[in-house]
């Protein structure tokens, strides 16, 4: 099966119920394969006449209590930037495929890229954080993307599959699990302000339509969730508990991959050139190089570098120009190796093979 | 062992179909591990496409072609411009009524097209010509698993075309060894 479509049975498999989405390559089967399964499953695929309304609908949908999502690709995430801000503030749980391709701009509509890697953390204006997920196979397109469906409801946010376009094309092998397990956002609890955050500093969630009469709004709202954009405490109150809800978490929601702890040099990857890594670690059989592979990319559990005790160096081969190594360099003081590659190829194994002689 | 297949010709033969199949035939009737991917580009009917598919029986780890063990070609295009550059070892099926060049490596010469038309009256079968021909030269995959995988892939109703298709495709091969 095609990741695309892995990404879309993953989708159907959680309990998606809604796409709104604009085709673009190289994101569109999801799309197609959406507009297919939906209507049969009683669900609605709705083509919107631009990103930017896509995920208007997508937002509105999850509103009404569905578990909901888009998929595109480059340019169309930047236009939903706004929006998925919009979706931060209101706590809206949603899902959002970016099967990245080369940019800026149109940029490359058939290659792969992984450069919105920044865009999906900080693109949208205002302070949050977020929560990124890569996956390396078409299995981890289906596990992945159902699993976004679980983060969103659980955190309230909109939740980014971050794929590229060699993941999202390719076809291998796919094992369907039995069942697929689907934790809800919590409800509402009768008597609790709609945007009092419980312990886990997420409120329980007001569906519409179920006897609640919500104001729902972008500006700055107090725990009523109506507008109070002048008070420093409300807003200083409200952004931190955004990001703390996630931040708090992150050693929680780590999800990766660890080879050879005990090594000395350790490559850092994610999404398809962790399929070039293991074809390193698989043909030089050295096991005093290890590989660090996240599945969850932001937030970046730091503690994950110390899972690597022995660690002198980190090679970090990324198809952008160093994004997440930016992120691995602030948390270490050990040697951190970016490997950038553009232009739509992946790295090729025999040349990080040879860096690899370089460096030990 | 890892082998890596590289189908070449032009938007509409069929050549991303190819490669499908021979992933489905590896993976699902012959219990090994398979990755197809392909060359998206703008162009669609007519222009050069290239797919490929690489089948190990251990998973696999790198996705991309680096120096295919077979090529299947199927237009003069396609071999310009996946075909010039052949490792000595490999092995090219080449739809020979199409390519005009032939390679520095081994070559099998299958009139596909012209086989297709003539023999079967449908030039669009040629691909599944070509896969019986990869099968029955190479063993890639056994000869019930790309035949299963053939009737998955096929539009219902040309199942018995496709399958004469394949047929002609292991015969033309015995052909090529005994003549």
């Amino acid at each position: 099966m095609q990741g695309n479509t892995a990404c879309a049975e993953g989708a159907l498999a959680a309990g998606c119920r809604f796409f709104g989405g604009y085709p673009i390559t190289p994101s569109t089967e999801v799309a197609e394969h959406m507009a297919l399964k939906l209507p049969k499953t009683g669900g609605v695929f709705i083509q919107m006449e631009d990103e930017i309304a896509s995920i208007a609908a997508v937002i509105g949908a999850s509103w009404t209590g569905m578990r909901a999502m888009t998929a595109t690709s480059g340019p169309g995430f930047s236009l939903m930037m706004e929006n998925l801000g919009f979706a931060v503030m209101t706590e809206t749980p949603c899902v959002v495929v970016n099967i990245q391709r080369g940019g800026p701009s149109t940029g490359q509509p058939t290659m792969a890229a992984q450069g919105d890697m920044l865009q999906c953390r900080f693109g949208s204006h205002g302070d949050y954080s977020a929560i990124a997920l890569s996956p390396a196979s078409v299995q981890e397109m289906y596990d992945l993307t159902a699993e976004a469906f679980n983060l969103a409801d659980r955190f309230r946010i909109p939740v980014f599959v971050m794929a590229d376009e060699i993941i999202g094309h390719m076809r291998e092998k796919l094992v369907v699990p039995d069942t697929v397990l689907r934790v809800d956002r919590k409800p509402l609890q009768k008597g609790n302000l709609p945007f009092r955050a419980d312990d886990d500093l997420v409120p329980g969630f007001p569906t519409f339509g179920k006897g609640y009469g919500v104001h729902v709004t972008g500006l700055t709202h107090d725990e009523r969730g109506y507008p109070c954009a002048t008070s420093p405490s409300v807003h200083e109150d409200l952004v931190k508990r955004l990001v703390d809800k996630v931040e708090s978490a992150r050693d929680a929601i780590a999800s990766c991959d660890i080879v050879n702890p005990e090594a000395q040099v350790v490559f850092i990857s994610y999404g398809a050139p962790s399929r070039a890594v293991q074809q390193v670690l698989h043909d030089t059989r050295r096991d005093d190089v290890g590989h660090l592979r996240l599945k969850l990319v932001w937030p970046f559990a730091e503690s994950l570098l110390s899972r690597f005790p022995d660690a002198e160096t980190f090679i970090i081969p990324e198809l952008n120009l160093g994004q997440i190594s930016r992120e691995i360099e602030r948390h270490t003081d050990r040697t951190v190796i970016p490997v950038p590659k553009l232009g739509g190829a992946l790295h090729d194994p025999s040349d990080l093979a040879g860096l690899l002689e370089e460096v030990a | 062992m890892r082998t890596e297949i590289r189908f070449s010709g032009f938007g509409g033969q069929g050549i991303i179909l190819a490669a499908v199949i021979v992933g489905r035939a590896a993976v699902m009737y012959d219990g090994k591990y398979a990755v197809q991917t392909q060359v998206y580009g703008p162009e669609a009917r007519g222009g050069a496409s290239m797919s490929a598919v690489i089948i190990d029986d251990e998973p696999v780890l790198f996705p991309k072609v680096t120096s295919p063990d077979i090529y299947v070609i199927m237009s003069q295009e396609g071999f310009e411009k996946y075909g010039v550059s052949v490792c000595e070892g490999a092995v090219m099926l080449v739809d020979s009524t199409l390519v005009h060049s032939r390679p520095s490596c081994r070559c099998i010469e299958i009139p596909a097209t012209r086989e297709a038309r003539e023999s079967l009256g449908r030039d669009i079968v040629a691909n599944i010509i070509m896969l019986g021909a990869l099968v029955a030269a190479t063993g890639v995959v056994s000869h019930e698993a790309i035949e299963k995988a053939i009737l998955d892939s096929v539009p219902r109703g040309t199942e018995e075309l496709n399958l004469k298709a394949m047929k002609k495709g292991f015969e033309l091969v015995e052909q090529v060894k005994h003549g």
